[in-house]
């Protein structure tokens, strides 16, 4: 139980180990989570759980992450029980949305924030959040990462990561081998909005990183492959899942899930040879917290198997910091790319305006 | 009728009280974003495309919404056979559906694999493509259609019987019954349930986005939450708030002037029984409206219901238990946007200032939820925890957000109400509670069910506020099948959506049904 | 003029059996408490209500199976017998063209009827600017302007006041006299039927207590129209 019953309206869901057989199993989650309804889009974050019932002699750690990380299928249940065993605190979990509204609910609160550690920024998000002069340095040195790139910055830590891929049928003949060979192609796919969703603005920064200025000319090529352009990841996979397109932007570990959660082989991702964008998620604790210690200790914790196993079959993702060795039995059958493609944080911000006018030019004719 | 001289009463006065809470609760967010941004950010070229796609989609859409739902309604007036209770009811459910659920139900029927396209396929002619322009607007009318039959067949309803009698005693025709009893009707209806379309369509974002084909479809609420999500430009999603609220000002002020109040005078209530000669052409023509309705509407759903009903035993407890939570909810919305309707209805009835009462009701419609949420959001967050107000907070907005509808279901029975018995609760002194009670309420039974049902099922299906408010495990429905959705697991996603259907359903069948019991019409 | 040959109607519980002739010419006034199923019959006559069992015939010609616009029959309801977005003048226009489409003719027709009730000069005014009696009169002239040989008032001037409604039954006397219509008033006021009919009949329960001509009646009341004297 972590927070109060609003109105006694809410009976809470089972406790977690309940269905602990089946969610170790099934569940996994996604930051995407962007609700989308004529009626209703909606609006950024999630809520503060300000104290409420916390048991009186531990102190408290409020966490801001996504929705999907804390949802019953989420890595959330589990890293926040294995936590609590060593810290002799009450972890506090606040979900806002997705990343983007985990952001916006930050900034909206700005120093008044009732937040000690945000959890769930990925790379393309930083350069905004330290805008916000709201992170402190989080003094851990992470060399145990396990990530394709190297990672020094000194305010987030990384958690798991991912490659932006193209989802598709494994009974598909001739996979594209690259974004060119993908413009040629008759080749149907579902992509997601950069101005709405995190994976949208990675394939974004993965055009750009890989083409450059020739960027514009791959939208181009791209345009008439693209049946539609979703709001967030859900409807585009959905999409994909029902049969309106041969591929998706999703991640090389989506796979994965189809294969351990439902044993079923049937999909996979093309291999790109101008290499993959790299998705980073980060987590940083917020300088105006009363409980910078508690803060630190689980960015530490953060790093160490007890969390970072809970993440390949939850959050369907790379741990940052495990072995590969140490991944679930399935990850060994992923496609993994040949170049890990990341644009540095400034960069990519500075990138950032050109590459959504290039796309939408090229995808409005 | 219009403007009769009478005490103000206190259900008059708390009709104002209403109006101005209405007017302060979906500005004051607007405010209070605007007060936190400082600033107003200038709209650029692409801001001015996105309001230009936004006002013609919601303006094609609303139009066939209306120009489809006139032959179905009639149709509905005039034939009776089993199960079109049923038919009715279940037409209400693509209104209340989650958005991303009904594209998909819509999807199955019109995509790329769905049902239509391998049939032409089969016949060997070329296939339908349903992203484009042409696409958002078969997604609106899908979604809107039913309220507008719903709307005109109250209106068709209201025709006193003895106008039929004496229509038949003059031998008209069904051309003459078009003309002088059907055309003013709808003249007093279309207006109004144009306005709630247009605008209700002005704020779509999922679906034009999924279905427009991409960002040629970007429209002002894509841009509202681009602004605050990727930007953290509160000027820019201020002004962009101010647009929404433009567009529903004039928009309101164009219907109005379009719009005639009613002069149906008034009749004994009875079933309405027409004696009219009907040729066989168009009983045919009226079978027909009814199967293709009842197939575009019904198809989708049917979908649905066959991709979730599978998973519906082995469904996670958590998602009964955000169920249970939904019901509750809806309930409390549905009571809530009764009690705000009504004095602005009876109001609006009276004539007085009827174009800015009812453009005040539109406006909760008409300005982004994420406006909305966000400057609740603002407002409350100093003082109140936003995970304990989560619930209440998310039934105000939904109360707020059925307020249209039921104003659009009720103002016309008050009115004639009102012109029936006015004078004689007038002459007998009657004002307040009592008129309400005795003039007012028995008259309205059946448009109170229709939009209190309606109210319901809207706010079971809502995913707005909550998402901005909620604990994890404090979600609705919608927001646990999307949560499901976002971990692939598909099939319990769609097993939660049959069931936000079924129960969305079941809200409005009982509050309609309460409606008409002892009603006679 | 007019035959109702054993027709029998029953809903809910209340059965109307009913034998009655009316002579061309003449006017009839049904009189009756109420539920005694004087609506019934004149919905009956008019084809709202169809019987189980009997016919109605009306100049000669079985009109049992015809519907309501089909029979040669012309009605002034209680109410509602006006449309309130068309004029006056529309509105008996009506009883000619419901599609309106008018000639000269047509329209000099319309203007005869309206000088007939006296409303020569407020053709132009729609329902909502005339008084209860001038709605009453538009009504009228469009009856006449239909020329159908069988008349049916359902208490048309019930809602009027006193003088007015004596004026109204005056003028319909005097518009029947002139056309040679025969005329069916229901009605639940005596001195109503004395000022307008020739006959009566008296109905209860659905059933015929009293039937024949009215002034003999008069003249020496038989006991059942004690409670109306």
């Amino acid at each position: 139980m972590h927070h109060a019953n609003p109105l006694n309206l809410n009976r809470l869901g089972p406790a977690e180990g309940r269905y602990a057989g089946r969610s170790r199993h099934f569940s996994t989650a996604r930051r995407e989570m962007e609700k989308l309804d004529m009626k209703t889009p909606i609006i950024a974050s999630g809520f503060a759980l300000l104290a409420s019932t916390a048991m009186a002699q531990d102190s408290v750690l409020i966490v801001y992450t996504y929705d999907s990380f804390v949802s019953d299928w989420g890595p959330g249940p589990q890293i926040e029980a294995a936590f609590e065993e060593t810290c002799e605190c009450d972890l506090q979990f606040v979900g806002a949305g997705d990343g983007a509204a985990l952001l916006a609910r930050l900034f909206l609160e700005g120093a008044q924030t009732g937040a000690d550690v945000v959890l769930g920024l990925d790379t393309n998000l930083i350069a905004s959040a330290r805008a916000m002069d709201l992170i402190a340095p989080h003094g851990i040195d992470a060399e145990n990462l396990t990530m394709p790139i190297s990672w020094d910055d000194p305010q987030f830590l990384p958690y798991d990561w991912g490659y932006f891929a193209f989802v598709h049928g494994t009974d598909l003949e001739n996979p594209p081998s690259n974004f060119r060979e993908l413009a040629d192609s008759d080749l149907r796919i579902v992509i997601q909005d950069p101005r709405s969703s995190t994976p949208g603005l990675g394939l974004l920064m993965w055009v750009k990183a890989a083409y450059g200025d020739e960027a514009a000319s791959i939208w181009e090529g791209l345009a008439d492959n693209i049946v539609t352009v979703t709001p967030g990841w859900s409807e585009a996979y959905g999409l994909y899942l029902e049969g309106e397109a041969d591929m998706v932007l999703s991640y090389t570990t989506s796979p994965a899930y189809h294969l351990i959660a439902e044993e079923d082989d049937s999909h996979t991702v093309a291999a790109f040879e101008e290499g993959h964008y790299i998705q980073v998620e980060v987590a940083g604790i917020v300088n105006i917290s009363n409980e910078m210690d508690l803060a630190r200790q689980f960015m530490d914790f953060m790093l160490t198997p007890a969390f970072q196993e809970v993440i390949p079959t939850t959050n369907w993702m790379y741990p940052a910091a495990l072995p590969a060795e140490d991944l679930p039995a399935g990850f060994e059958t992923l496609v993994v790319p040949e170049i890990p493609l990341l644009l540095g944080v400034d960069e990519a911000q500075a990138l950032r305006q050109q590459a959504l006018e290039e796309w939408q030019a090229a995808l409005s004719q | 009728m219009a403007s009769r001289a009478q005490p103000v009463s206190a259900v008059q006065r708390a009709g104002a009280a209403i109006a101005a809470l209405v007017l302060l609760a979906v500005l004051g967010p607007l405010a209070a974003v605007l007060w936190r941004a400082e600033s107003l950010t200038g709209l650029g070229p692409a801001d001015i495309a996105a309001i230009r796609f936004t006002i013609w989609q919601a303006f094609l859409s609303a139009v066939f919404s209306i120009v489809l739902a006139i032959p179905v309604a009639r149709a509905l007036a005039r034939r009776s056979f089993p199960g079109r209770a049923a038919l009715i009811a279940l037409m209400g459910a693509p209104f209340i559906l989650p958005v991303i659920v009904a594209v998909l139900g819509l999807i199955t029927i019109f995509g790329r694999r769905g049902v239509l396209n391998e049939g032409l396929a089969a016949l060997g002619l070329p296939g339908l493509e349903i992203y484009g322009l042409h696409g958002v607007v078969l997604a609106h009318v899908f979604f809107n259609l039913p309220l507008a039959v719903r709307l005109f067949l109250q209106g068709w309803l209201a025709i006193p019987a003895e106008r039929f009698r004496l229509a038949a005693t003059l031998g008209f025709t069904p051309r003459d019954i078009a003309r002088h009893m059907e055309w003013p009707m709808l003249r007093q209806v279309a207006p109004g349930a144009f306005l709630v379309i247009f605008l209700i369509c002005t704020t779509s974002f999922a679906v034009a986005l999924i279905l427009g084909g991409g960002p040629r479809a970007t429209t002002v609420e894509l841009a509202i939450y681009q602004a605050f999500r990727y930007e953290f430009d509160l000027g820019r999603a201020a002004m962009l708030g101010l647009v929404q609220v433009g567009i529903c000002v004039v928009a309101g002020l164009l219907v109005l002037r379009v719009a005639v109040p009613a002069a149906m005078g008034t009749g004994l209530d009875r079933p309405l029984e027409r004696f009219d000669r009907q040729s066989g052409v168009q009983r045919a023509g009226d079978w027909l409206a009814i199967a293709l309705a009842a197939l575009f509407l019904i198809l989708p759903l049917l979908a649905v219901l066959l991709r979730g009903i599978g998973g519906v035993a082995s469904l996670p407890g958590s998602v009964w238990a955000a169920a249970e939570r939904s019901v509750l909810l809806s309930l409390a919305t549905a009571a809530l946007a009764v009690v705000l309707a009504l004095p602005m209805a009876m109001l609006i009835a009276r004539g007085r200032a009827r174009g800015l009462l009812e453009t005040i009701g539109a406006l909760s419609i008409a300005v982004s939820p994420l406006v909305i949420g966000t400057g609740l959001f603002l407002i409350l967050r100093p003082y109140v925890n936003p995970a304990s107000s989560a619930l209440p907070v998310t039934g105000l907005v939904n109360a707020l957000a059925a307020l249209p509808f039921l104003l659009r279901a009720l103002v016309p029975a008050i009115e004639a109400a009102e012109a029936g018995y006015g004078p004689l609760a007038d002459s007998l002194g009657m004002t307040g509670r009592q008129r309400l009670r005795h003039v007012v309420l028995p008259r309205i039974r059946r448009p109170l069910g229709f939009g209190a049902g309606l109210a319901a099922a809207m706010s079971m299906g809502d995913l707005g506020v909550i998402t901005l408010f909620a604990a994890p495990q404090s979600g609705t429905l919608p927001l646990e099948m999307f949560r499901l959705m976002g971990a692939y697991r598909t099939d319990d996603a769609e097993a939660a959506a049959l069931v936000l259907l079924v129960l969305s359903l079941l809200l409005f069948w009982i509050f309609d049904r309460g409606g008409r019991v002892n009603a006679a019409t | 003029m007019l035959r109702l040959d054993k027709v029998r109607l029953g809903f809910d519980g209340f059965t109307l059996a009913v034998d009655l002739q009316v002579a061309k010419g003449a006017r009839l006034a049904i009189l009756g408490p109420s539920g005694g199923g004087k609506t019934t019959l004149l919905s009956t006559i008019a084809g709202f209500l169809r019987p189980d069992s009997g016919r109605v015939v009306i100049d000669g010609q079985d009109v049992t199976e015809k519907p309501v616009q089909d029979r040669p029959l012309s009605i002034l309801f209680q109410e509602g017998n006006l449309f309130p977005h068309l004029t006056a003048f529309d509105n008996v226009a009506l009883g000619l063209k419901p599609g309106l489409k008018l000639t000269e003719q047509d329209r000099a027709d319309v203007a005869r009827a309206l000088d007939q009730v006296g409303l020569g000069d407020m053709g132009a005014r729609k329902p909502g600017d005339l008084s209860g009696g001038q709605r009453s009169r538009v009504a009228l002239a469009r009856m006449l302007l239909r020329r159908k040989p069988l008349a049916l008032l359902d208490e048309p001037f019930a809602a009027l006041d006193p003088g007015l409604r004596r004026e109204m039954l005056s003028l319909v006397g005097d518009l029947c006299d002139a056309e040679g219509l025969t005329l069916v008033m229901v009605s639940h006021d005596l001195r109503d039927a004395e000022r307008l009919c020739t006959d009566l009949c008296l109905l209860e329960e659905g059933r015929v207590i009293l039937n024949g001509p009215l002034q003999p009646m008069l003249a020496d009341p038989p006991d059942a129209l004690a409670p109306w004297l």
